[in-house]
């Protein structure tokens, strides 16, 4: 009968919570699953340029985090996720997606490979049943760890610099998607070269009883670095910059969608690359071979749109004015001085070249406007730093 | 005596729904009631001074937006007031409760097991799926399936058509759920009893089967399509009782120009030359009207109000063989303070919703056997809800109202009628339980007001108390309901028609039934539509 | 070796032998595996006690595929009938027996509106048991996905119920997915009648009189009745193995192969297609098309394993509900039993104890809640007394379904087998006073005896529930109930597809009929 009473605490903070509500200069807060998030702690735009001028911490606690082990947990992960386990060495990071039956996405997110046969699994939404449903005939436990695990994003170009001057000695040579331990405050500090910016960038593991410590070492050596605290919203910006996309925004879980056409697979939100058919069964296989022998639905496109009026929730028309797509995720993006967007587009449109119209909503002085803007289909990140991928990373 | 185009038999909400589109048509209409007052099952009674008793119904979710908003019953003095909470509390002193938020929710399931907690995301979306399917059909006719006719086809494509949106998988999953056990069906997604139990309810709440029966996964979602503001599945009280639902709609029938008598039993349908010519009434009024529709189940319908040689003797086996089947008793309690639920703790916002006292399938499963074998379950389920902690206009301040809606309860005890001392058994089967949960219950009971099948039939006239007017099974559901070959409203005779939650969509308080009579009824008098059908891709 | 065009089928139950039989007519390379020593899987005749013979697990035959039969030469092969038409004898201990044949009362008292209601209603459920059995031959369509046959197919089968005519169609929509307690309820009044009736509907299920969907087994069972071999229920000469032998000679003379003592420990991979199997010996058997008689959760959970199949399906597999309900009585007399005021030539039909529905009712209850009924029903047969193959001169073998028993009985199995088995015999013995004296041997199979020595999965003769939400195109499975298992080159054939269980051979010749059109033979 533990915490009949739970509810008088809805909603969590995270064990940086004293030290973010002190930033929180603005007083905004959203839901993030059972914690309160920082919309912004002072100026969405300067913490936004911190990203990508010096360095931004972003607290990642609430993500939903899952430890996997146990003697099948690499066979149980590479029946569970398209790409090939096998492939994400111990010490490294890999992007994934998981399908239902149908190859249609679930949700996307990490896998670390922490120690030999020793796996976490980030997700956006909880997957514990799923998990649990694909467990059986597994020797594998699945623990749902989140509260038990404090996180942070430590992003931006002096990232590197700051996490030298807090003792990870040789962090520089840490290449993009491995991991590293660092002893710190007593304990274990896990740093991965990961992140959701599009920069250069580290995630930053520790136990909850040290995360104010971990706060305090970075605020304190970062002073020097430009360190500032993030929101939800600088991120989002970044997010999209590096063309990211994001579940519940940018495609609907496939166990969450009620209508048929709602779902997404793969190959769909442009993640082909994450499907190896050269493994053997996983989740969705059956069905995604016969979606590359037929055809897919949709695709996902990045878009480049004329003018300066971000094309939120906008319907994509071809030159004959049909409707054939719709964006997901818009934003003006101020690196690349461009109006930019993720969007879905029924097959066969989005390719590149393609004529593309965004029908654009805005509002000036509470009168609302109407533009159709042309797009541009756009390959790979909207900004894409050499430095994200440089090793050694640079100071700055 | 004055010539009525059409003649309602009863006043419960669907007649009154029924004689309000007829009304707004343009039609001379009259209401016949036989009770001092009007509702039927949707009532609020003064039965203890200063306590207004939601004596039948008690709760609102069913009853469709697009015809409380067509009838602008709001302007007729209609609130529904959603409320929170909802608790099962075991008899361990553990408790499962329903919170809108979904993460404190998960949590909450999460304290029990950790995967169940997540599955329900899961059989959320699943059961919603439902519901988005069955929604758009509540206020449609049911076509007939071996008809010929373009309207019955068109229908039937419309349903395909539904039915396809959803995809290839879901219309086996369609089959599996409106064929399985609501046990069966939960133990899909859930391990953890507990939830299952918790889950569970409302799949027998009205219904002569057991958690385990093949065919109550469907009952549950006739308890889920349902919603207050567009929030699906939730429930509310009307502000006044259920009363205010009928005072509302026959307050619209009354503006259009409509006649309610009340203490008038019909006591025959007239019908001459195979066609229907009006009713007479116990004390021998006799209104004359080509078209007569009857609130009452269909069993009463034909087997009371009906000379049996004015019937083909078929049909009359099929009305005495529809399943009614009473399955509820109900109690409802003036209370001199608010019972105190220790499980629960003093404020906690759970208790403002449905309350339970169970521990899992198994012992729903042997309150239905109890039914089976001819008795008041001794464990019975209770659906419990304390309106007066919402509304302030149930009871005198500081005091409350406690309705206790009870399964199992059966319409005849081993066979024979109720008597006096069964009543009072049953009721202090009902009060027994409860006090075992609140220590202050039994002190603060002011009244009872017990209401077994018998008072039920007796009072409101819902033949052996149940209160769908016939059980929601497969046999008398959509195109089966009340009869197969009859689900669209008309009887065997020319112009008598049905309205009651005895025909398709069934009870639970939606208008529905008593509107989509209304659509056929002006539909064969080629007059202009008026009723709503559901508002599409709901 | 390696044998792409090889074709192995996992167990010689009679539908695999059935498969096997029509596969070798067509000119294809079948190995049968079989665990047990013999042929057979359920429909076996072994001795339980020495001298003492019993049909294992079925005990009559009454579904067997007339077309089967006929196409396989089944009597050409040996099968011989020892007795046919068996009538139902419905008994009480009072004497008062009614003796049923098919709609007609043969004997005993019934007031007239039950006696007339029983031909009609006979006549009614025969009428809607065909349709039923016009689809057992058919693989079930899919519907909303699948291609045009699947269209097709779906026509057919509303046009089959369309054709029944207006009303009956009505009426069969009306009652398909409602229970036998309700239909009879409105048919009849004497218990007795009822009680036997609804003893059809559920024999072998996981399902009370009052559940839903026992109108759906009760079609079912009597489908087999419309359209299998003419005779009625009848007991085949030497018991069922008789008929899984001349299944398995027409298969041999078509030229398959059939091993027994050859249990298969896995379903082998290559790529994304079955490579053959693996024994628990160890041999490797190649073949480009494995066919399993086992059960779903069997074939697909144990011999191919899960983590070759996706988490959706999985769970599907997992929750197909397949525990057993019915135990299985043997019990070797040293004489005839003497049945208070019954003919004698009329205890070898097939007989029943159910008096009335309640009853049957209350032993379900007990049963929901892991408990054997205490008052079981019974359904039995002595079929000695019409084949001498079964046991020594002068002494008989009983052969009774008991219903009903839990799969996983809250007391120990033993404690629950040895507590049914001692009520189940005090039972016989009110009906049969002398009985308990002439017993010489006994044997009790629960469910779980069943699961252990059959290898179902459950201990569930069907392999699974018939109920609506396992049927046809739901069966075992939505998305795999079409013989064609999620992994290239495996198919199922046993009663856990469709139409399901009861010795029909139809899930047999349908799996056949499915490998031939997708598996061309090299």
């Amino acid at each position: 009968m533990r915490h009949k009473e739970h509810f008088r605490t809805a909603v969590y903070q995270t064990p940086f919570h004293p030290r973010t509500s002190a930033l929180n200069t603005l007083n905004a807060w959203h839901r993030w699953k059972d914690y309160t998030t920082a919309d912004a702690f002072f100026d969405t735009a300067l913490e936004y340029a911190a990203i990508r001028n010096a360095c931004a911490v972003f607290d990642l606690t609430p993500m939903t985090k899952h430890r996997i082990t146990g003697p099948d947990a690499l066979a149980f992960l590479n029946r569970l996720i398209t790409r090939d386990v096998a492939k994400i060495k111990a010490g490294r990071v890999g992007y994934c997606v998981w399908c239902d039956d149908n190859g249609q996405v679930i949700d996307d997110g990490t896998i670390f490979h922490l120690r030999e046969g020793d796996y976490r699994l980030c997700s956006q939404e909880r997957q514990l049943n799923w998990l649990a449903r694909s467990a059986h005939g597994f020797n594998v436990s699945i623990v749902e760890d989140t509260h038990d695990v404090a996180a942070l994003a430590l992003q931006g170009p002096t990232s590197c610099a700051v996490l030298k001057g807090i003792g990870c000695s040789g962090v520089e040579s840490l290449k993009p998607f491995g991991i590293a331990y660092f002893s710190f405050a007593g304990t274990e500090l896990m740093v991965s070269r990961t992140g959701f910016t599009g920069d250069l960038g580290y995630e930053l593991w520790i136990e909850p009883t040290r995360a104010l410590d971990l706060w305090d070492a970075l605020f304190e050596k970062g002073a020097n670095h430009g360190i500032r605290p993030m929101g939800t919203h600088a991120l989002e910006v970044a997010r999209i910059e590096a063309g990211f996309i994001q579940a519940q925004v940018d495609f609907l879980p496939a166990d969450q969608a009620i209508r048929v056409d709602r779902s997404r697979s793969p190959f769909e939100l442009d993640l082909g690359r994450l499907v190896d058919f050269n493994k053997p069964n996983f989740n969705g296989r059956r069905a995604l071979l016969e979606e590359q022998r037929r055809g897919s639905r949709f695709r996902l496109v990045r878009l480049d749109i004329e003018g300066n009026k971000p094309a939120r929730s906008a319907y994509i028309y071809d030159a004959r004015r049909n409707v054939v797509g719709t964006v997901t995720s818009a934003e003006w993006s101020p690196s690349a001085k461009a109006n930019i967007a993720l969007a879905s587009m029924h097959m066969p449109w989005g390719l590149p070249g393609d004529e593309l119209w965004a029908e654009i909503y805005y509002q000036r002085e509470l009168k609302w406007s109407r533009v159709m803007a042309r797009c541009r289909v756009v390959e790979g990140a909207f900004f894409d730093p050499p430095r994200r991928r440089a090793t050694p990373a640079a100071d700055f | 005596m004055t010539n009525y185009d059409a003649i309602v038999v009863g006043a419960g909400h669907n007649g009154l729904t029924n004689a309000a589109y007829l009304a707004r048509s343009g039609l001379k209409v009259l209401v016949l009631e036989r009770n001092p007052f009007i509702g039927g099952a949707a009532v609020s009674l003064e039965i203890e001074k200063g306590w207004m008793y939601s004596n039948c119904s008690y709760v609102c979710s069913l009853l469709r937006p697009e015809l409380f908003r067509d009838l602008e019953l709001a302007r007729h003095g209609l609130q529904v007031v959603p409320y929170g909470g909802g608790v099962t509390i075991a008899s361990t002193g553990d408790i499962l409760g329903n919170y809108a938020d979904k993460d404190v929710q998960r949590r909450e399931f999460a304290r029990h097991n950790a995967r169940d907690a997540d599955a329900y995301r899961r059989y959320s979306t699943d059961v919603m799926r439902q519901c988005k399917f069955i929604r758009p059909l509540l206020l449609r006719t049911p076509p007939d399936p071996t008809s010929f006719k373009p309207r019955d086809i068109r229908e039937l494509i419309f349903l395909g058509r539904e039915f396809m949106k959803f995809g290839e998988q879901f219309m086996y999953d369609t089959i599996r759920f409106y064929t399985m056990s609501i046990a069966d069906f939960l133990g899909e997604y859930f391990e953890s009893d507990l939830i299952k139990a918790h889950l569970s309810g409302s799949g027998i709440i009205g219904s002569a089967m057991g958690v385990y029966s093949p065919g109550t996964a469907y009952v549950l979602l006739h308890h889920y399509m349902g919603d207050v503001d567009g929030s699906i599945g939730a429930w509310g009280f009307a502000r006044g009782g259920m009363g205010a639902v009928s005072n509302a709609i026959a307050s619209a029938f009354k503006s259009y120009g409509g006649e309610i008598i009340t203490d008038a039993p019909v006591e025959r349908v007239i019908v001459r030359h195979g066609r229907v010519a009006g009713v007479t009434t116990a004390n021998g009024n006799e209104y004359p009207a080509k078209i007569v529709v009857s609130n009452l189940d269909p069993k009463r319908t034909f087997t009371r109000l009906f000379d049996e040689k004015d019937l083909d003797p078929e049909f009359l086996d099929r009305a005495r063989n529809f399943k009614i089947r009473g399955s509820s008793g109900k109690l409802n309690i003036a209370l001199d303070g608010l019972p105190e639920f220790p499980a629960l703790g003093r404020d906690n916002p759970l208790r403002y919703g449905d309350m339970h006292f169970l521990d899992s399938l198994e012992k729903m499963e042997r309150a239905y056997d109890d039914w089976k074998s001819g008795t008041w379950s001794k464990e019975p389920y209770l659906d419990l809800l304390i309106p007066s902690m919402t509304d302030p206009t149930m009871a005198p301040a500081g005091k409350h109202f406690m309705s206790v809606f009870v399964q199992y309860v059966p319409p005849k005890i081993h066979g024979r009628d109720w008597t006096d001392q069964d009543r009072d058994g049953f009721k202090q089967t009902v009060l027994d339980q409860i006090a075992r949960y609140s220590p202050n219950f039994k002190q603060l009971v002011r009244h009872v007001e017990v209401r077994t099948p018998r008072e039920l039939e007796d009072d409101i006239g819902l033949t052996e108390g149940n209160i769908f007017q016939g059980e929601l099974t497969m046999d008398q559901l959509l195109f089966n309901r009340p009869f197969p070959g009859y689900a669209q409203y008309r009887g065997p005779v020319r112009g008598l028609y049905m309205c009651g939650s005895g025909t398709h969509p069934g009870g639970g308080v939606m208008a529905a039934p008593g509107a989509n009579a209304a659509r056929e009824i002006l539909h064969d008098l080629r007059r202009p539509k008026l009723v709503p059908e559901g508002w599409q891709d709901d | 070796m390696t044998d792409r065009n090889r074709i192995i089928i996992v167990g010689a139950g009679h539908n695999g032998l059935v498969c096997a039989a029509y596969l070798a007519k067509a000119g294809r390379e079948v190995l049968v595996l079989e665990a047990a020593d013999r042929v057979g899987g359920a429909a076996i005749t072994r001795e339980f006690a020495p001298g003492f013979r019993v049909s294992a697990c079925a005990h009559i035959c009454y579904q067997l595929d007339a077309g089967i039969s006929r196409e396989l030469k089944l009597d050409a092969h040996g099968l011989k009938t020892a007795h046919a038409n068996l009538r139902t004898v419905a008994l009480t201990t009072e004497g008062d027996h009614l003796v049923l044949n098919g709609g007609r009362l043969e004997a005993g008292l019934l007031p007239d509106k039950d006696r007339a209601a029983l031909g009609e209603y006979h006549a009614r459920m025969l009428r809607f048991a065909r349709v039923l059995g016009k689809q057992h031959n058919r693989r079930p369509p899919r519907i909303g996905g699948g291609g045009r046959r699947d269209l097709i197919d779906a026509a057919m089968l509303g046009f089959e119920i369309r054709r029944l005519g207006r009303s009956s169609m009505r009426e069969f929509l009306r009652i398909a997915g409602i229970n036998i307690y309700d239909v009879l309820e409105e048919s009849f009044e004497t218990p007795l009648l009822k009680g036997a009736l609804a003893l059809d509907a559920v024999l072998g299920t996981n399902l009370g009189p009052r559940s839903n969907n026992s109108v759906l087994t009760m079609l079912h069972r009597l489908s087999g009745q419309a359209t299998g071999v003419t005779g009625g229920l009848s007991l085949p000469e030497g018991g069922m193995g008789a008929v899984s032998n001349a299944i398995a000679a027409a298969a041999r003379a078509g030229g398959a192969t059939i091993r027994t003592g050859s249990p298969v420990a896995r379903i082998t991979l290559e790529g994304d297609r079955v490579s053959g199997v693996e024994l628990e010996s160890g041999e490797m058997l190649t073949a480009g098309t494995v066919i399993s008689n086992a059960d779903p959760a069997r074939t697909l959970l144990q011999l191919l394993g899960e983590r070759n199949l996706e988490t959706g399906f999985v769970h599907r597999i997992r929750h197909f509900r397949s525990k057993g309900m019915a135990a299985k009585l043997h019990v070797a007399l040293d004489g005839l039993p003497i049945f208070s005021r019954l003919a004698a030539q009329r205890a070898g039909d097939r007989l029943v104890i159910a008096p009335d529905v309640a009853y049957i009712e209350r032993a379900f209850d007990r049963a929901k809640y892991g408990q054997c009924s205490p008052d079981p029903a019974l359904e039995f047969t002595i079929p000695s007394i019409h084949d001498r193959t079964m046991a020594p001169p002068g002494r008989h073998v009983l052969s009774a379904i008991v219903q009903y028993a839990p799969f996983d009985p809250r007391a120990s199995t033993d404690t629950a087998r040895a507590e049914l088995l001692e009520r189940t015999l005090a039972l016989l013995g009110r009906h049969a006073p002398g009985l308990r004296r002439q017993v010489v041997a006994t044997e009790l199979l629960l469910p779980a005896d069943i699961e252990r020595e059959f290898r179902i999965t459950g201990g569930h003769w069907h392999h699974g529930e018939l109920s609506l939400d396992q049927f046809m195109m739901l069966r075992p499975v939505p998305g795999a109930a079409q013989y064609a298992m999620p992994v290239n080159g495996l198919y199922l054939c046993g009663a856990g597809c469709h139409p399901g269980g009861g010795v029909m051979g139809s899930a047999g010749r349908n799996a056949a009929r499915t490998v031939l059109g997708r598996e061309p033979a090299a």
